[in-house]
């Protein structure tokens, strides 16, 4: 019954596409939708996810352009209202907390643990057509209502708008309950269905990545479910639990929505980094450097990042001792990124490190975490966010972590993973050039907002001093590069997905468990039981013939 | 040193005593931010030049951390954490405890302006006029959603909440004019939500609110605003009650019925019609009460004799608008509004 | 759901365990699973409920006076009913749980039915409770006009009291739901000492009803 898993599998030269995969096990658009293969699943969740980085990506460019100039340029003060609450909803609650977890989680999760699947299949694609209706729905109102509130729906402003916010409450309510779904199935996965030889300490690190993640997901977002009730049910039938004018408290509401919203933005960034994990050691040919420090390392942030949510609150009137305190803990997850980044840098050290797209991308993640992260300690510097709390220092603070880090690691994932999940490989100069553009873009998007909230620069801004001026130019014109370099990405993947080389078991040499199913896998993962007799980031004993292999293209 | 600093990060002028200290903090953070960034960015792009993949079957030896490097990955970062964290936190205590003498002005923030108004009786719409070299201390609220005063130059910022007070002070040093912006999103028009801080040297300002004080019945209704949607009753009509009890304007004035006492009740009050002594008919808006406070004999109301004291100096220009905040506050139709609270 | 009618009768007398999901390669471990995700997702139940409480402790700080003025316009007499409903079906609840893991299924859908009975009769109460808060006017918001609570601050209790009890009597009504499904299955024999793990875990929703309950009923009618 039992099969040893001791090598990664060879593939033989010419690799040849498998007859039967996930992929055309079951032709109809039913066989789709119906699914309960968790593969099949983080494909639904794929497109998803990318159709909402589209939409999201096309409010940001309005959002540049409406910034070209300061006074109106393209839209009215209320759209522009309107496009960044839209920018910022759709990015975080329909592309960023979904997309590593819910797409790479789910589909290798799995297998990296010799399952056949996660704990409750049903509950999995439940929790698809859940995400899909919040997202309608919140998307329907964000149309029809038009929300103007930013995505951080700051009573009592949010509950006497006239614009109706009801249903994006619902909408990200609804949407909370698929990320419950699936940090709860992930949890009880870990727990209940890791195969012979899979111990806590030789699980993936992207496993102990996700599993902090879902801890989070699951504590954190029962709260934020409540809130949006509270404020859907304000804003509806005028309660005034938040509204002063009732005798309500808006501070409240702060502390509600960021108890949620702040260990939210680690649901965003711990799958990233558990990706560059997994994709450092495949391109540096070597073990991971402290692997018990990164792995626990997850734990640590998924915990501390719990009690750090006060330090979006320093010039709210919070009293010096609170604000001292939050301070203090944010600081402390820092260090725990730290210990994260300098192992990370660390297992280059010696190794064999091959120049691919995914490379670039970990280049790419590691300085703009640092730099990101570390503005982020500069922020929690209480005496430094008095001049910097809701500038463009903050935007950008964020979107280098969400943009600059997420993204790279999603897109180091996508190339990394890309002939795992469909069997091809994609071409890799294509692929470093990409690379090499978001890159660029991205820091000439992101930098000259650092400077425009050193500046003054206040965000939600539809029209800005003529002093501000220079640096937006600079950053719209930054953003277009960005733009370019994602829809070349998206050109290339799409033409790969039909006429790309086909890749064969293991493109990368890689020694993750996943590489050791065909590429694409089966329906079933594996045809028996597998027996895990190493861990998953051993490379000192690469064998003869996976030596040979190389990676792709 | 300094000036290339602050130039090189777009920062803007140095205005306050404050924005010294926050700077020096900020070049040392920023540097160590860019630093360390480069450092290992850098380092991963030296590692890929030194160790990239030469041949297709190159091996790699197995290589782990000393705990030497775990200490060092996990000190290193946290000293310097902490040093910006003792710095940070001394200057953020500083920044929220005024010094006694600093003079008082109220800013109030609502959709989409700033008002200011100052003990001594002047208000003013859009501009705040304060003496340089002297501690200023802003009382801060909001009267419909929440703002945030921000002066750059100053370095300082804080929320202006709908029913409670905030505060922050600030010691300007360069006479100027400097921009106010609003930094918490508040509707349509948040990013034209502007004002301007004028600093001027201390004798000019004495001369200032002088002439102001001189001119001020015309201007003592700036307070008034009859669109103001939101009627506090949290703490900032609590406010107004505590400052009538300790005024004595409740032994003329009932508020829990609407009996009359020396004076007519406060209890539905506002936006009554009111008949005057000379047969005029108003209705009280806030400009009326304020008014009646600062110059009660101007309008008398029938049935009544000019007994009331006037108010004039006595009450600051906050302190009037929370009492006029209470008196919203005393509806029949909604009892539970009335006296009580915390107290 | 498999039909129970595909499913043979095992000779002590109850429907085969629906088979195994083939991704488990035991029935324990199976168990084992469907146990572990019923306690973490009570604890984000557990969490959804914190945030009211929060709520509740921050005003009760600022309005003292008008949440005990407004204690006392509670009924304890009704209250103490509900509580003691739902204390005595959560016994039956667990009695049920008992009977279904030895296989005696009969019992554990009578048991099941009284403790449903029991939901039914707490949800009357609160009914009543109810009908009487709109005729006073004691209501949240802007809807508020109740002229017995003088302090500042009632309108605030009644957000959190109907916001509460609104979002407890939402969950009673799952339960019951849940409650009357595992009892149909029950009543069809399916469980037996290797499988009852649907009794447990909708008898674990349950309780955390009845938990959640034991904390709103002190804080809202006594304190
Ligand atoms: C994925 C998203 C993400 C992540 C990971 C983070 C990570 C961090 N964030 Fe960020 N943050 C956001 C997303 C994120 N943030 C968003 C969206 C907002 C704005 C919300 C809004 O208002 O709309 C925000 C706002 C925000 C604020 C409020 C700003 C304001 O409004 O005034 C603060 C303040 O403390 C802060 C701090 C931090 C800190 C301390 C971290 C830390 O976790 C960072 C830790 C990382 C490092 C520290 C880097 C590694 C360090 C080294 C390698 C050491 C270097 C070496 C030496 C020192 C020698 N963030
Ligand atoms: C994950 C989160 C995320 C991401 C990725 C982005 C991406 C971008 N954001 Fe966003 N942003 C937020 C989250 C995010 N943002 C949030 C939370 C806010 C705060 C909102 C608020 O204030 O309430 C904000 C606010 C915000 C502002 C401030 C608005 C204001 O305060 O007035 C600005 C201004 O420049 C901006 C710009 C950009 C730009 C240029 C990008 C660019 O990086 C976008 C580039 C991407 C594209 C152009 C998409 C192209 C995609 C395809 C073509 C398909 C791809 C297909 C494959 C890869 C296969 N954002
Ligand atoms: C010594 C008695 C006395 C005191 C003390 C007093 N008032 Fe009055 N007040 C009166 C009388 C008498 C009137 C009616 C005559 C008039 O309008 O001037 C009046 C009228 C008013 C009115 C107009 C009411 C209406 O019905 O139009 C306001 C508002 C008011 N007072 C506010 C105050 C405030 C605020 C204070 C304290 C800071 C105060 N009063 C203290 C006696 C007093
Ligand atoms: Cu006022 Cu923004
Ligand atoms: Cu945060």
């Amino acid at each position: 019954m039992t099969a040893p898993i001791t090598t990664a599998g060879v593939p033989p030269a010419g690799a040849v596409f498998p007859k039967k995969s996930y992929l055309n096990d079951g032709t109809t658009i039913r066989s789709w939708l119906l699914t309960h293969d968790h593969k099949r699943i983080a494909l639904l969740y794929l497109v998803a996810v990318l159709i909402a980085l589209f939409l999201g990506g096309v409010f940001a460019m309005v959002i540049r352009l409406e910034l070209l100039t300061p006074g109106p340029t393209i839209v009215e003060a209320l759209t522009y209202n309107r496009m960044f609450t839209l920018h910022g909803l759709i990015m975080i609650f329909m592309f960023m907390i979904p997309a590593i977890p819910a797409v790479f989680g789910n589909f290798f999760l799995p297998i990296m643990l010799g399952a056949k699947d996660v704990a409750f299949p049903k509950w999995n694609l439940t929790s698809w057509y859940v995400y899909i209706a919040g997202s309608t729905l919140m998307l329907w109102g964000l149309i029809t209502g038009g929300a103007d509130t930013g995505w951080t729906f700051y009573t009592p402003y949010s509950t006497t708008t006239t614009t109706n916010i009801t249903p994006v409450m619902l909408g990200v309510f609804i949407i909370g309950f698929s990320s419950i779904l699936t940090g709860l199935n992930f949890i009880v996965t870990i727990h209940t269905l890791r195969a012979p030889g899979v111990t806590w300490f030789r699980m993936p690190l992207f496993v102990w990545a996700v599993y902090a993640t879902s801890i989070i997901q699951v504590l954190a977002t029962p709260v934020l479910g409540l809130t949006t009730l509270l404020v859907a049910a304000e804003h509806t039938f005028g309660f005034g639990f938040f509204d002063p004018a009732r005798g309500g408290d808006p501070i409240l509401f702060q502390h509600l929505f960021w108890f949620y919203s702040h260990p939210a933005v680690y649901i965003m960034v711990l799958p990233a980094m558990g990706v560059i994990s997994e994709v450092i050691c495949a391109v540096a040919r070597k073990n991971i450097f402290g692997y018990k420090m990164i792995a626990m390392s997850s734990l640590g942030i998924a915990f501390v990042g719990f009690f750090a949510w006060g330090h979006h609150l320093f010039t709210s009137g919070q009293s010096a001792f609170d604000a001292g305190a939050f301070a203090a803990i944010s600081m402390l997850v820092g260090v725990f990124t730290a210990i994260k980044v300098f192992n990370w840098v660390g297992t280059l050290y010696k190794g064999a490190i091959a120049f691919t797209a995914p490379f670039a991308y970990i280049c790419g993640f590691l300085f703009f975490l640092v730099f990101g992260g570390m503005t982020g300690v500069a922020l929690a510097t209480v005496s430094l966010d008095v001049h910097w709390q809701d500038t463009y220092f903050v935007v950008a603070h964020f979107h280098f972590i969400m943009v600059g880090a997420v993204i790279m690691g999603f897109l180091a994932a996508l190339h990394y993973w890309f002939p795992k999940m469909f069997g091809r490989k994609y071409p890799e100069n294509w692929g470093l050039l990409a690379a090499g553009l978001i890159v660029l873009g991205f820091n000439a998007t992101f930098i000259p907002q650092f400077l425009l909230g050193n500046a003054g620069m206040p965000r939600r801004y539809y029209e800005y001093p003529e002093r501000f001026a220079a640096l937006n130019v600079a950053s719209t014109a930054g953003a277009s590069l960005l733009a370019f370099g994602f829809i070349i990405i998206a050109i290339y993947l799409a033409i790969s997905l039909k006429y790309g080389e086909v890749a064969g078991r293991n493109p990368w040499g890689s020694r993750g468990y996943e590489w050791d199913v065909p590429s694409p896998p089966p329906t079933e993962n594996f045809d028996a039981v597998p027996v895990f007799t190493r861990g998953p980031h051993e490379y000192q004993d690469v064998p003869e013939e996976l030596a040979k292999v190389g990676h792709a293209i | 040193m300094n000036e290339i600093m602050r130039r090189l990060l777009f920062l803007p002028e140095q205005a306050s005593t404050f924005a010294h200290d926050v700077d020096n903090l900020h070049y040392f953070v920023i540097t160590v931010t860019m630093v360390s960034s480069l450092a290992v960015g850098l380092t991963a792009i030296a590692f890929f030049w030194k160790y990239r993949r030469r041949h297709e079957n190159q091996a790699t030896p197995f290589v782990a951390p000393t705990a030497l490097f775990e200490v060092l990955a996990i000190s290193v970062p946290l000293f310097f954490f902490l040093v910006w964290f003792a710095i940070g936190f001394r200057d953020f205590v500083k920044l929220s405890s005024p010094p006694p003498e600093a003079m008082d002005v109220y800013v109030q923030g609502k959709q989409w302006m700033w008002k200011f108004a100052y003990p001594e009786g002047p208000n003013s719409i859009g501009v705040l006029h304060v003496p340089a070299n002297r501690p200023v201390r802003l009382l801060i609220t909001s009267r419909d959603v929440i703002h945030s005063v921000f002066i750059p130059a100053f370095r300082v910022k804080m929320d202006a909440l709908p029913g409670r007070y905030t505060e922050i002070w600030f010691t300007a040093t360069k006479p100027g004019r400097y921009q106010i912006l609003c930094t918490e999103y508040c509707g349509a028009q948040h990013s034209k939500m502007w004002g301007e801080v004028v600093v001027m040297a201390p004798e000019a300002f004495d001369e200032w609110i002088k002439e102001q004080q001189r001119g001020l019945v015309s201007r003592q209704d700036v307070l008034a605003d009859e669109t103001g949607q939101v009627t506090p009753q949290g703490s900032l009509a609590q406010w107004g009650l505590q400052v009538a009890v300790r005024q004595g304007c409740l032994r003329c004035h009932n508020v829990d019925t609407k009996e009359p006492a020396t004076g007519p009740s406060w209890v539905d009050l506002y936006q009554q019609q009111i008949k005057l002594t000379d047969g005029r008919e108003i209705v009280a808006d806030e400009a009326y009460l304020t008014e009646s406070m600062m110059e009660p004999t101007v309008k008398v109301v029938a049935g009544y004799q000019e007994l009331m004291p006037n108010y004039q100096g006595k009450l600051s220009g906050a302190e009037a608008a929370a009492i006029v905040e209470f008196i919203k506050s005393l509806r029949s139709d909604r009892t539970v509004q009335a006296v009580g609270g915390e107290e | 759901m498999q039909s129970s009618a595909a499913r043979k009768m095992t000779p002590e007398g109850w429907l085969e365990p629906p088979p195994l999901p083939h991704h488990y390669d035991t029935i324990e471990n199976h168990q084992a699973a469907l146990r572990f995700g019923m306690w973490l997702f009570l604890g984000t139940e557990v969490l959804l409920f914190a945030g009211i409480f929060l709520g509740y402790f921050v005003f009760r700080h600022y309005f003292p006076e008008s949440f005990e003025q407004a204690a006392r316009h509670l009924s304890v007499v009704l209250g103490t009913a509900n509580t003691l409903l739902l204390l005595t079906s959560s016994l039956t609840v667990a009695l049920a749980h008992h009977n279904a893991e030895h296989g005696k299924n009969r019992n554990a859908f009578w048991l099941l039915m009284a403790s449903v009975s029991m939901g039914a009769g707490f949800l009357g109460i609160k009914a009543v409770e109810y009908t009487e808060k709109f005729h006073e006017g004691a209501l949240p918001g802007k809807f508020f006009s109740f002229s017995e609570i003088t302090a500042p601050g009632g309108p605030v209790f009644y957000v959190v009291y109907f916001f509460s009890t609104g979002l407890h009597a939402l969950h009673v009504v799952v339960g019951m739901s849940l409650l009357t499904w595992v009892a149909i299955r029950c009543w069809r024999k399916e469980f037996s000492p290797t499988y009852y793990a649907p009794v447990e875990n909708a008898g674990l929703y349950w309780h955390l009803v009845d938990l959640v309950w034991i904390f709103l009923y002190p804080l809202l009618y006594l304190v």
